[in-house]
């Protein structure tokens, strides 16, 4: 069972059938980069658990509706990615990163924090029981806030986390293209446990996305030397 | 019989698939690299032209190009539908980028539903293409293309090509999908030097003729299908001349004829003693035999190479030797790749001028950045002209080419026969006191040059210590005034030479003295404990600190 259950908003589910496939990436980046880097993990994951709109017709067939996408070039980093063209999504997801962005701010000078996008399917309880959120794929970011001292270095950190991320939306094609578990294709009555219908134009699977900031272990510049030392040796 | 192939309905859809999703795999890769952002729109409601349920515009000329390649066939084992990405600058240079693959192999997945399952993850897998055309290094050249260079795109049918993408280049997978006749697979080869060469730098196109010259193979495969610009606008001119690119060309011609096959005068004069040689202004002129290159590349600005210069002294013997069979006209100045002179360092081998020898050709080009020369180059009062004259027809299509230095100083006569004409001759302040001047001087009996040396001057040297042994005096050694070579004189009131004689024997370092010496250490004896105590003292703090890098 999904180690991360308890996220869920009910009891987790026992059965052996449910995997959680559970992919995590790390990124390191500076403050200002922090909005567009999880914008383009989150949306190039999003593009690939969307689909168009369902439209049931009679004996149970359907057809389904189509997904444009855009081109978004980002300010901060040397990069662009591709999303569905669909602005109540962007919109979503600009206000959950925008959450955690100004979290991981307000949270000191330490930094480090991460934001995690949950695929579930519903589960109808009868009553009194609520409905059971079963997850099937967990997508976790972790993110590491460094400071940069002078205009060069964040000349190179702009192309250096443009690459990073171009390795990233490599990992994430990688595991799409795994065609691993994903929920059956649902009947009418049930295509809200399976999809999120609220959005006029696509179709994403029910998706949540929450955050976590790590705890500060103080503000001490040893720490954020520690961490800027480390990051200089990864990158 | 228990049928477990395709139904024919199945098989027909399959077919239909796999062909449309070839379409559209090279329309989302050519229209990746039209150098614009994309942008279309969702629709809740479904149009039957929206294949894969995804909203892809199909440029009708790409589509037609793709037809073509395919001709009626479909991707299967052994024949793949190939998009090949390059480059191609205003001058005319290309370079292939990338190689987008479709394939077929041989795996079959016979449970796998057609109609559903292979549909949904065709339409998975293009989303995937449009991910991955953004994160390989031709995307970002594509956004900058238009002024000097522009992206192309070819397709073609059958055996993969991958030669043309240099050494090293990497392989990223965009995924699989499975059928009942085979798996498909999408991948792209890419050529992965593009990935040191932000686009910055690629603007800055005197380097990039370097990195294009280096790649810029003749074809190995004729192409079996033109070139096509990705950059597709209706109604323009597919055929437009490319602006000129004035800055980089401006560079290189100060410094190089843009005429090929050019050449710089290397003469040398002949000096009979014991009339005085003139001053300053002698120079040595010699032939150097360059290097043949292909014709492609003498339109280009690089044409110009200045090689093989002092080739192996067995083949040329001494420079001077040449002096007589030479055509001495008058002397031409030279621009060299720098201060220190012009003489470029050389292949060791000799230069044999094939056309099959480009790679060779890089060498000087790689080792000495020259033809990107600063514009500072200018300021040398060596400069070539833009002339073609000299002797150009050599047998087996070799260009000659010969340059006019300034040399220096190569005694090989007793020093009293050495004329001091010019009275700022480091040398003059020796001449008077040391008969065995020419056997300690160094220009007479140099130490081992060292490998980046001119081979020129080795040659030059050797000769002129052999000269000296001998002893006897011939005709064709020539006498110029005391100036080591590739210095100038008239721009820094020290020149190479001056600087040599004075630094031959520098002064003893302090340090080094027993009274300075002795003083210091003993201070610096005294004060260690006292380091050493501050530094017990922050033991715990390092440790700590150490600890946390772990």
């Amino acid at each position: 069972s999904c180690p991360l259950s308890s996220r869920c908003c009910g009891p987790s589910s026992t059965s052996p059938a449910m995997n959680c496939r559970a992919e995590v990436l790390e990124v390191s980046v500076e403050g200002r980069q922090v909005e567009e880097a999880m914008l383009a993990v989150l949306h190039t994951v999003l593009l690939h658990r969307s689909t168009g709109k369902f439209h049931y017709k009679k004996e149970g067939t359907y057809s389904i509706g189509t997904v444009g996408t855009q081109d978004v070039d980002c300010d901060f980093i040397d990069f662009a990615y591709v999303r569905v063209s669909s602005e109540e999504l962007d919109r979503a997801l600009r206000k959950a990163v925008g959450e955690f962005k100004d979290a991981l701010r307000s949270s000191g000078s330490d930094g480090m924090g991460q934001i995690s996008l949950e695929f579930y399917q519903k589960k109808k309880s009868r009553w009194p029981f609520s409905d059971e959120c079963i997850p099937w794929e967990l997508w976790t970011i972790k993110v590491n806030v460094v400071n940069l001292a002078n205009e060069q270095e964040r000349q190179i950190c702009r192309e250096k986390v443009g690459e990073k991320l171009c390795e990233k939306i490599i990992n994430i094609v990688e595991v799409m293209n795994r065609h691993e578990y994903l929920p059956k294709m649902p009947t009418q009555s049930e295509v809200d446990n399976v999809f999120d219908t609220s959005l006029k134009d696509v179709q994403p699977y029910l998706y949540k996305i929450s955050y976590q900031i790590t705890d500060s272990l103080g503000t001490s510049v040893t720490t954020t030397m520690r961490r800027l030392i480390k990051d200089t040796l990864a990158l | 019989a228990m049928d477990t192939d395709l139904s024919s309905q199945d098989r027909k859809d399959l077919d239909k698939f796999i062909k449309f999703f070839a379409l559209k795999t090279v329309q989302v890769i050519v229209q990746a690299r039209l150098g614009e952002k994309i942008c279309t729109r969702s629709s809740s409601s479904p149009t039957g032209s929206d294949w894969f349920n995804l909203a892809i515009k199909d440029i009708p000329e790409v589509t037609h190009e793709a037809k073509k390649a395919l001709a009626g066939q479909l991707p299967a084992v052994g024949r793949s539908m190939c998009v090949e990405i390059s480059l191609k600058t205003s001058e005319g240079d290309s370079m292939e980028l990338e190689i987008w693959c479709l394939e077929m192999n041989e795996k079959c997945d016979k449970e796998i539903k057609v109609s559903y399952t292979v549909y949904n993850r065709l339409s998975l897998l293009l989303k995937s293409l449009l991910a991955i055309t953004r994160v390989t290094p031709a995307y970002r050249l594509s956004r900058k293309q238009g002024h000097e260079y522009v992206i192309l795109y070819r397709i073609y049918f059958g055996e993969v090509q991958l030669s043309g993408l240099g050494e090293g280049f990497q392989t990223v997978r965009v995924g699989t999908v499975g059928t009942p006749v085979g798996t498909i697979t999408l991948s792209c080869a890419y050529r992965i030097n593009l990935a040191f060469m932000s686009t910055r730098q690629f603007e800055r196109t005197p380097p990039i003729m370097g990195i294009i010259i280096d790649h810029f193979v003749d074809r190995p495969y004729p192409s079996s299908s033109p070139m096509h610009p990705c950059n597709y606008r209706a109604g323009e001119d597919n055929g437009a001349v490319y602006p000129s690119v004035e800055d980089s060309q401006e560079v290189c011609t100060t410094s190089f004829s843009t005429s090929p096959p050019s050449q710089c005068v290397f003469t040398v004069t002949k000096a009979h003693f014991p009339t005085p040689p003139p001053v300053v202004t002698d120079t040595l002129k010699v032939p150097v035999m360059g290097l043949a290159f292909s014709h492609q590349l003498s339109s280009s600005r690089l044409s110009y190479q200045p090689a093989a210069l002092g080739v192996g002294s067995a083949d040329m013997g001494y420079p001077v030797l040449f002096a007589g069979g030479l055509n001495t006209a008058h002397p031409h100045q030279l621009i060299g790749p720098g201060k220190e002179g012009g003489v470029p360092p050389v292949p060791s081998q000799p230069a044999h001028g094939t056309q099959a020898d480009q790679e060779r050709m890089c060498t000087p080009l790689d080792g000495v950045h020259y033809s990107a020369a600063t514009p500072s180059s200018s300021e040398d009062t060596e400069t070539v002209s833009n002339s073609s004259e000299g002797k150009c027809g050599s047998p087996h299509d070799l260009l000659e080419t010969i340059f006019i230095r300034k040399v220096g100083a190569f005694v090989n006569k007793p020093i009293n026969q050495v004329t001091m004409a010019n009275l700022d001759i480091p040398f003059a302040m020796f001449a008077p006191k040391n008969v065995e001047l020419e056997d300690n001087d160094p220009m007479v009996n140099p130490p081992a040059s060292p490998e980046a040396e001119s081979p020129l001057q080795g040659s030059l040297h050797s000769e002129g210590s052999s000269g000296s042994s001998t002893g006897n005096t011939h005709d064709d050694f020539v006498m110029i005034d005391f100036k080591p070579a590739f210095s100038k004189d008239d721009i820094l009131p020290m020149d190479l030479g001056t600087f040599y004689r004075e630094f031959q024997n520098p002064p003893q370092l302090s340090s080094l003295s027993i009274d300075i010496g002795a003083q210091s250490m003993a201070e610096d004896l005294d004060s260690l404990p006292e380091k050493l105590a501050v530094h017990e003292k922050n033991v715990k703090e390092f440790d700590a600190f150490v600890e946390t890098l772990q």
